[in-house]
């Protein structure tokens, strides 16, 4: 397969430490237009450790778009100007050749810059202990179809499921709320029968941990669905809200 | 009551005082601009509509406390959510994508409710304290309808009033969806309808309210 490869320019966030101060860094890169744009970064380390220099450091996990791990903001937007892309899929084919690409770590109080492209999103993780769960007595695999769930229901928790928690909503929200990624965490349990029985306890316990994290509130400009790299909807956020509302009356 | 204000004061808790009073808002904007039409009826029919609003003053003064206290909670709310958010998110992007993944008119919500409460203290300034304690020669029947007619005449007072009356529409096009959202109302079935009554409702107030000063303005240029 022919292809020639393009140049472009990086201005790329680098920041030593969360308590230093960043700033960009300018990098005329040459890249075939198959590559991913991780794998531009991996080419561009490679140089930068030939020549002694200290790359770029940036977080990815399994590339496939399916574990979260990495997420930069390119030019502006999470995980890239593509709709429902996560960054490991974003292939540098969508750029021009001559472009000037700026990429920066996800902003948000809650997410602090660990190292140039790395965040802290350990946020999310004190969340999920709050309630992301349904508790089971262990024992053997029950019978699949013992419990009866429409197909539509079972869609519905599936597309919430489908949240990667990488974090993007918060990096696109303009107050840093997570209520897209909470919104979706709750619906995939609040949906089924198996999250019946934690079902107010979950969405209280886990806006509170949201709360406490540091996150924004959301304004409800949906930027967060508009960037998801799942799109995750919005109706989640609702869904989070009614059963926080039907919890503060119950509990 | 601990309950009550620690779920208040929780992020969800803060959008359900927006949106709550939010909407009994735009129920005063529909009273208010309701009354304001008559305007359109002539001077007698105005007149007599606010002399009947005169006469049952205590009861009108109670729903003036309730109302002041509706404003009071979403705007100090609106406040507390701009700071904390702001605060949330300190650093801005070199590069800003907020056009391509949202609506100018969510993002323009603080900025606009901050020019409508610019307008209020003075609306509150001038009509509502010429109305309430103007002084006017005894025995004569209070000039409302002079009031306004005066006040437009001024083309300064009628452009104001016209791009607060513009901005309002802005803020009400996104509100009104959005106390529906932070309600957990939202349906694939009835959001569009909810999207397009909204805009339908900020529509009808902005060209509403807006007519009365370019009226007034237009009908002064005619001289009479």
């Amino acid at each position: 397969m022919a292809h020639s490869n393009i140049n472009l320019t990086l201005k790329i966030w680098r920041q030593a430490a969360g308590s230093s101060t960043g700033n960009f860094e300018e990098f005329k890169v040459s890249v075939s237009p198959h590559a991913s744009i991780l794998e531009m970064l991996d080419e561009l380390n490679n140089s930068l450790e030939k020549e002694g220099k200290i790359p770029v450091a940036f977080e990815s996990d399994c590339r496939e778009g399916i574990c979260g791990t990495c997420g930069l903001v390119v030019n502006g937007h999470p995980h890239g100007p593509q709709p429902k892309t996560a960054t490991c899929q974003l292939h540098m084919r969508v750029f021009n050749d001559g472009d000037t690409i700026y990429i920066e770590p996800f902003k948000a109080k809650a997410f602090k810059v660990i190292k140039d492209l790395i965040v802290d999103r350990s946020g999310f993780d004190k969340i999920q202990q709050a309630g992301g769960y349904v508790s089971f007595n262990t024992g053997s695999a029950p019978d699949a179809n013992a419990i009866p769930i429409s197909k539509d229901i079972a869609s519905l928790a599936l597309d919430a499921a489908e949240c990667i928690g990488c974090g993007a909503c918060v990096a696109a929200c303009k107050n840093s709320s997570a209520m897209l990624f909470v919104g979706a965490k709750v619906s995939q349990f609040a949906l089924l029968p198996q999250g019946q029985p934690e079902r107010y306890e979950r969405v209280s316990n886990m806006v509170a941990a949201m709360d406490e994290a540091g996150f924004g509130s959301c304004t409800n400009t949906y930027a967060c669905e508009a960037e998801c790299p799942k799109g995750i909807s919005v109706s989640n956020i609702a869904r989070m809200n009614r059963d926080f509302l039907k919890a503060s009356i119950k509990m | 009551m601990g309950w009550l204000s620690d779920r208040l004061n929780s992020s969800i808790g803060k959008k359900i005082i927006m949106a709550t009073t939010g909407l009994l808002l735009i129920l005063f904007l529909i009273i208010h601009l309701a009354n304001n039409l008559l305007l359109f009826l002539g001077p007698e029919i105005f007149n007599e509509n606010v002399a009947r609003l005169e006469a049952i003053k205590p009861l009108v003064r109670v729903i003036e406390l309730v109302l002041l206290l509706i404003f009071v909670f979403h705007i100090y709310n609106a406040l507390k959510l701009y700071f904390e958010n702001k605060k949330a998110k300190p650093d801005k992007y070199a590069i800003n994508a907020n056009s391509e993944n949202s609506t100018f008119y969510s993002r323009f919500m603080t900025i606009s409710g901050i020019i409508i409460l610019i307008f209020l203290v003075l609306h509150l300034a001038t009509f509502w304290r010429e109305f309430n304690f103007g002084i006017h020669p005894s025995g004569e029947s209070h000039p409302f309808y002079a009031i306004i007619q005066n006040a437009f005449a001024n083309p300064i007072i009628s452009i104001f009033y016209l791009a607060a009356m513009i901005i309002l529409g802005f803020h009400l096009n996104h509100a009104f969806q959005s106390a529906f959202q932070t309600f957990g109302w939202r349906h694939k079935k009835y959001t569009p309808l909810v999207e397009k009554l909204g805009t339908l409702i900020a529509l009808i107030m902005t060209i509403g309210f807006g007519s009365i000063p370019v009226f007034f303005y237009l009908a002064s240029l005619g001289g009479n």
